[in-house]
């Protein structure tokens, strides 16, 4: 993030504990990462719940954890944004 | 998640009476005899699961002619994860033309009673039904380079009348979603 110009200290960790409030946070399952309010790997018509994340490699090789690639690339688009508005 | 606990290595696993995604009761002990039988606690939607599936599928077809018995038990409430109801398990055995049985334990007390904490969660238990190994199928759900590797090597000695060398590693996977 650094590297790009964005606050490493900006980054917030929330625990998401009910159906409920997986609900009011339209919350797919754990991990899910948001830049700016957008899910690094959008998950499509998945329902919301308290349950783990299935995120699929671009080798197609499921893994709890989305690609790193994708999450630079919503930090890069996030630091460009920023840039342009800033 | 990653754990260890419930049935230790050496102790005879609890007898298991469950219905498959056909209706048919499997039960544990079974009627005649496996050299090594192997139970693993998975689920539909759990990436940990899925990675690690094809990996023990591919376990199973390898170790067929040795008469190894592999039975998959899902535990995980349906109720509040409904990816994990019966007939999505029946859905998922028919369209990926599952091997093995699919164990629906809807009250879970076969998870309890082993003391099973992850999906994945496997059991490996000699021919007497002793658990000779448990924890995850190999180092990294990631890379299926491992191929199960730990199950495999667990195998390998139960069949030699050995005890594997590796008998626990830690359970890694989602855990087992508990009925509130």
């Amino acid at each position: 993030m650094s590297d790009l110009g964005l606050d490493p200290e900006s980054i917030e960790v929330r625990e998401v504990t009910s159906d409920a409030d997986a609900e009011c946070e339209e919350f797919v399952g754990s991990p899910t990462i948001r830049v700016d309010g957008d899910d690094v790997q959008p998950p499509g018509d998945e329902p919301a719940g308290l349950t783990c994340r299935i995120y699929r490699r671009p080798d197609g090789r499921i893994s709890a954890l989305p690609d790193r690639a994708d999450v630079r690339e919503a930090l890069a688009r996030a630091a460009e944004t920023e840039g342009g508005t800033g | 998640m990653r754990g260890t606990g419930g049935l230790a290595v050496g102790e005879l696993a609890p007898p298991m009476e469950l219905p498959d995604t056909s209706g048919e009761l499997q039960t544990l002990p079974m009627p005649g005899e496996a050299p090594a039988t192997v139970v693993v606690w998975t689920c539909n939607h759990c990436p940990y699961a899925l990675a690690w599936h094809d990996r023990i599928a591919a376990a199973h077809r390898d170790y067929a002619d040795s008469g190894v018995r592999f039975l998959h038990v899902n535990s995980n409430d349906a109720e509040r994860y409904p990816h994990d109801s019966l007939e999505a398990m029946r859905d998922r055995v028919e369209a990926e033309k599952w091997p093995f049985p699919y164990l629906h334990d809807e009250a879970q007390e076969a998870a309890r009673a082993w003391g099973a904490l992850t999906t994945p969660d496997v059991f490996v238990l000699d021919a007497d039904l002793r658990l000779r190994y448990r924890g995850a199928p190999d180092p990294d759900h990631e890379d299926p380079s491992h191929e199960g590797i730990w199950l495999r090597e667990a195998l390998d000695a139960v069949l030699a009348g050995n005890e594997p060398e590796r008998d626990t590693t830690e359970s890694v996977g989602c855990g087992i979603k508990w009925k509130e």
